[in-house]
């Protein structure tokens, strides 16, 4: 250890959705690595541990070192050289960055997707139909008296959840913490979050639709026959308990995960929970909410929002944006064999997505900028390699509930940072593609550039 | 386009300036108009023309949380109405709550140049920052929901109002705000906290505290503090059967010092509560006519589709619950709650019916064009895309008469609008859409053409029938930057944020920071918006700066 060591107070931990914006960081700043992060959980302390300077070139093209010039300029050309670009990742960086991959797309009449598309697309779509009544995570803490887990296991992917914001922490209403709040934890089997609820449901895998749809009937009145415990696993009684104690606490809240978006349903399940919380409201107050995972996926849905009106899986290729999942979605235009040319932005989709749609990746250029070396990195025809956001970079970032908030950064990195790479190439695509239709506007004059 | 401009030949409507018509040129450079400027600038030949300011809408909602929770939730409001993009223009999608790039395009394409978002929650200024930043073209700004606050609440219940004044400036501070707004103050907890229920009184005190006693708090601090533009106030029992009452005592609590109230339109209510309301715009206006004190913006609602959005919950639960349609409601911690969902308004149903006619009630019943402002509180009486329609239905009697005729006669009925014969003339347009916004909101260099003023400026081609005109603006130039020309798009324009800074004790952190560390989950010192969301701004100066 250094001399030279710095605290950095109130920085923002993006491992997960929590967003935790209490990390006290110290930094050897000769060492250029974060040496303890005071108020981390376990995922926190890797992820500031993890992040030190790699030796890896800032560009490369084929596996050779270039300048990161040289590197802008080929994925211009590349990008407006393809019929079908495609643009995806997103949700582990700034929405500075997020803002510049769309105006990309929109230049190149590509088509952008995040990891949403892989994660809670289907609580999107459910919110579509349904709408949603949810809250900020404070609203939890002041006045939750009934806590509901559905389809998650915070305990291992959001450690913090259950002290920082749900479980245990006192709050405005709830003056004891969590003797003032019930607890209760729905998955297919018992997990380490289980240990933290006053009561464990198990429901058969695959069911989870049939008891929130049973639910909703019993909350309306309608009678559900005993064969429910059959069918799902959780008898009447249960289902009954939970709907009297749903009805009659002050403040209920449902979180679901990925348990339920990403198994048999998928936006039924989702738009199920979501109804079920609309119907509750007749008697009392009721908010539901998504998990969501990567520390700014829900920055990315915000910003793909507002610059074109939808979520995720949005194209271009008319001069304005379409919004088609399943057709417009990254693993089926990959799998399809759709896209040809693909920039992954702060994701590894070669360590995680469907085996042809990776053997469609290979055949296709494929440019990355991550701040790692990954399976995406080593098959890309150009890869950056970036500085982190929340540790070499500030920049804004949208916790789970859509609670913007502004990162501090611990220290500089040599690497540049994913807004100044993808803004270099905004600027580039945009002269190309005035170049190819004969348009001469000085770069400056359109919002564009 | 060069950095200077001279407009020939055009009518100017400039009622700030007192000009009403009449033929003189208008010298632009470096973004302001001038006296003059020398022979060599670029021209336009306005001949047959109308040159107006641009126009400055005082309530929207355009930008910020609530705004995109809407758009998320409404695919089928964008499909059917994309925005390409040009050369200089991002594309996008429009609908009732457009894209931010599309927005900012279309109020171009009206005309407009300045708008002003109406309601965000502190914790969501941020965001709202960043949405401006992304709506191209205008100038604008935010007013911050304050009235909810619990913390502000808690001052007031403890008689500490030196604390409250000083909290509510660090507020507006923390956040870039141009004033604060109350939406149905006292209505949060209830909702929140009390299954779902409401407050429907405005004395009706919710753990020893009332509306009223909040409404006053806010108007004496904001008056106290000269802000440029007052509260901005949504008052208690929007859209039920007889809140007229409700609206007349928001107004009397003013006393003489100044406030805005927001969408009258939606507070002229008479009848009994759970049945069907009458008209009581002539009650209301009659108050407004007699009180300079109060400024208002109408809250016209426009036949077809909307989206309601709303800081006030419980409202667009009863709407939902009349609906049945999907329904977001999102409650902020300690500050806010909101309510979204679909809405249309159709031609056959009384209430709808009704309250399109008593917004237009209240437009021809007004005596002070300056006090009574075109809205539509965008987009929950109706897109802003509306507003060449509203004009043509102010301005154009006979194509009021021939659409009060496919509208429910029973609601009709009860209003006075069949005996209405007044037609707005240009120059009233002029101060319902430019003017009278501009001087509501204390912008001195908007909604004029002298002088100083800065260089937003709309022409339009001199036609009979006014929503074509309206619709279409032959000139757009924004701080001097031409934008439209000859009805095509020709340039960009990032528009500035419109923001006050007024004076506090710095003390005032030491009390708030404590309510944060308990209550909030977010830390206090990451609250504060810093600088860096202001691309390029404008601080507009408080009475107590000058």
């Amino acid at each position: 250890m250094s001399e030279n060591i710095k605290i950095v107070k109130n920085a923002t931990c993006t491992f997960c959705g929590c967003v935790c914006d209490d990390m006290e960081l110290t930094v050897d700043l000769d060492e250029k690595r974060i040496i303890k992060a005071k108020n981390a959980c376990v995922l926190g302390r890797a992820w500031f541990a993890e992040h030190t300077i790699g030796d890896w070139p800032v560009a490369m093209i084929d596996g050779k070192e270039v300048s990161k010039e040289e590197a802008i300029e080929e994925t211009a050309q590349t990008l407006v050289k393809a019929k079908f670009p495609i643009i995806y990742g997103l949700s582990d960086t700034t929405c500075e960055a997020q803002r510049q991959a769309v105006a990309i797309s929109d230049i190149i009449r590509g088509t952008i997707d995040t990891t949403t598309s892989v994660c809670h697309g289907p609580s999107g779509l459910a919110f579509q139909g349904v709408g949603e009544s949810t809250m900020s995570l404070g609203e939890v803490k002041n006045r939750a008296d009934l806590v509901i887990y559905w389809g998650g296991n915070p305990a291992a992917s959001h450690p913090r959840h259950f002290t920082r914001y749900t479980v245990t922490p006192k709050g405005m209403f709830i003056p004891n913490g969590r003797k003032d709040r019930t607890v209760v934890l729905v998955d297919i089997r018992k997990t380490p979050s289980a240990p933290v609820a006053d009561l464990f449901i198990q429901v058969k895998p695959g069911k989870d639709f049939e008891v929130l749809w049973a639910l909703r009937a019993l909350v309306k009145g309608k009678n559900i026959d005993p064969s429910i415990e059959e069918e799902t696993g959780v008898s009447l009684a249960t289902l009954e308990d939970l709907v009297d104690k749903m009805k009659n606490c002050r403040y209920g809240v449902l979180f679901f995960g990925m348990g339920l978006t990403m198994t048999r349903g998928r936006h039924f399940n989702s738009g199920a929970i979501m109804a079920l919380t609309t119907d509750l409201n007749e008697f009392t107050h009721f908010v539901t909410k998504p998990v969501r995972g990567h520390g700014n996926v829900t920055g990315a849905d915000n910003v793909l929002s507002w610059q074109t009106g939808y979520p995720f899986g949005v194209n271009f290729n008319r001069g304005y944006p379409r919004f088609n999942p399943g057709e417009f979605t990254t693993v089926d235009t990959l799998s399809r064999g759709d896209a040809d040319a693909a920039m992954f932005i702060a994701s590894d989709p070669a360590s995680n997505f469907p085996k042809v749609a990776i053997e469609h990746m290979k055949k296709i250029p494929v440019i990355s900028l991550d701040t790692k070396q990954t399976e995406t990195s080593n098959l890309a025809h150009v890869a950056f390699a970036t500085s982190t956001y929340g540790i070499n970079t500030g920049g804004t970032v949208y916790r789970m509930d859509d609670v913007p908030i502004t990162m501090r950064s611990a220290f500089d990195s040599p690497y540049p940072d994913d807004e100044e790479i993808l803004t270099a190439i905004k600027k580039r695509v945009q002269e190309l593609v005035w170049a190819k239709q004969g348009i001469k506007i000085a770069v400056g004059e359109a919002r564009v550039a | 386009m060069a950095a200077t401009l001279r407009i020939v030949n055009g009518k100017l409507y400039d009622p700030i300036n007192n000009i009403d018509g009449k033929v003189q040129d208008i010298c632009i450079e470096d973004g302001r108009i001038v006296d003059s400027v020398s022979d060599d600038a670029t021209r336009i030949d306005a001949q047959g023309m109308v040159v107006m300011p641009g126009g400055v809408d005082i309530h929207c909602h355009i930008a910020g949380p609530k705004v995109n929770a809407a758009r998320k939730l409404q695919p089928e409001d964008h499909r059917r109405d994309p925005h390409p993009g040009t050369p200089f223009t991002r594309s996008g999608t429009g609908g009732t709550v457009p894209s931010t790039f599309a927005t900012g395009y279309r109020y171009a394409t009206l005309g407009y140049t300045t708008a002003m978002e109406a309601a965000v929650t502190p914790i969501g200024a941020r965001h709202t920052l960043e949405e401006f930043h992304d709506t191209p073209i205008i100038d604008k700004g935010f007013y911050v929901l304050l009235g909810n606050n619990i913390f502000l609440q808690n001052l007031l219940r403890e008689g500490r109002k030196e604390e409250f004044r000083q909290a509510v400036a660090w507020w507006v501070n923390s956040t870039k705000a141009y004033t604060v707004k109350l939406v149905n103050p006292g209505g949060d907890e209830p909702w929140k906290g009390k299954k779902n229920s409401n407050v429907s009184n405005i004395d009706e005190k919710f753990d020893g505290l009332s509306p009223r006693q909040i409404i006053e708090a806010f108007i004496t601090t904001v008056n106290d503090m000269g802000f440029p533009h007052p509260a901005h106030i949504h008052c208690n029992n929007l859209g039920h059967s007889g809140n007229y009452k409700t609206t007349l005592e928001t107004m009397r609590t003013a006393g003489d010092q100044r406030a805005h109230l927001a969408h009258i339109q939606f507070h002229s209510y008479g009848g009994e509560l759970g049945k069907n309301p009458d008209s009581k715009a002539a009650e209301i206006i009659e108050y407004v006519n007699t009180h300079p004190n109060i400024t208002c913006d109408v809250g016209q609602v426009m036949f077809g589709k909307a989206t309601i959005m709303t800081a006030d919950a419980p409202l667009a639960y009863v709407l939902r619950g009349l609906t049945n349609s999907k329904w977001v409601n999102v409650d902020t911690e300690c500050e806010s709650g909101c309510g979204i969902l679909p809405f249309s308004y159709q031609e056959h149903i009384y209430m709808h019916t009704l309250q399109w006619a008593i917004g237009l009630e209240l437009f021809l019943m007004s005596k002070d064009p300056w006090r009574v402002i075109l809205s539509t509180d965008h987009p929950n009486g109706g897109s802003f895309m509306l507003y060449p329609k509203l004009i043509k239905l102010l301005m154009d009697r006979g194509f009021r008469q021939e659409e009060i005729s496919r509208v429910n006669q029973k609601a009709i009925a009860k209003t006075a609008l069949n005996d209405l014969d007044r037609e707005y003339t240009l120059y009233e347009i002029t101060i319902i859409t430019r003017a009278g916004p501009a001087k509501a909101l204390g912008l001195k260099h908007k909604g004029h053409l002298g002088p100083g003023a800065d260089a937003d400026i709309t022409i339009y081609d001199e036609m009979d029938d006014k929503e074509m005109m309206f619709n279409a603006p032959r000139y757009v130039i924004k701080s001097g930057k031409a934008i439209i020309a000859n009805h095509e798009f020709c340039g960009d324009h990032d528009g500035k944020i419109l923001h006050i800074t007024p004076a506090y004790d710095e003390k005032i952190e030491e009390v708030v920071q404590p309510f944060f560390e308990n209550y909030y989950t977010i830390e206090f010192d990451n609250y504060a918006v810093s600088d860096s969301y202001l691309h390029d701004h404008e601080i507009v100066p408080t009475a107590n700066d000058r």
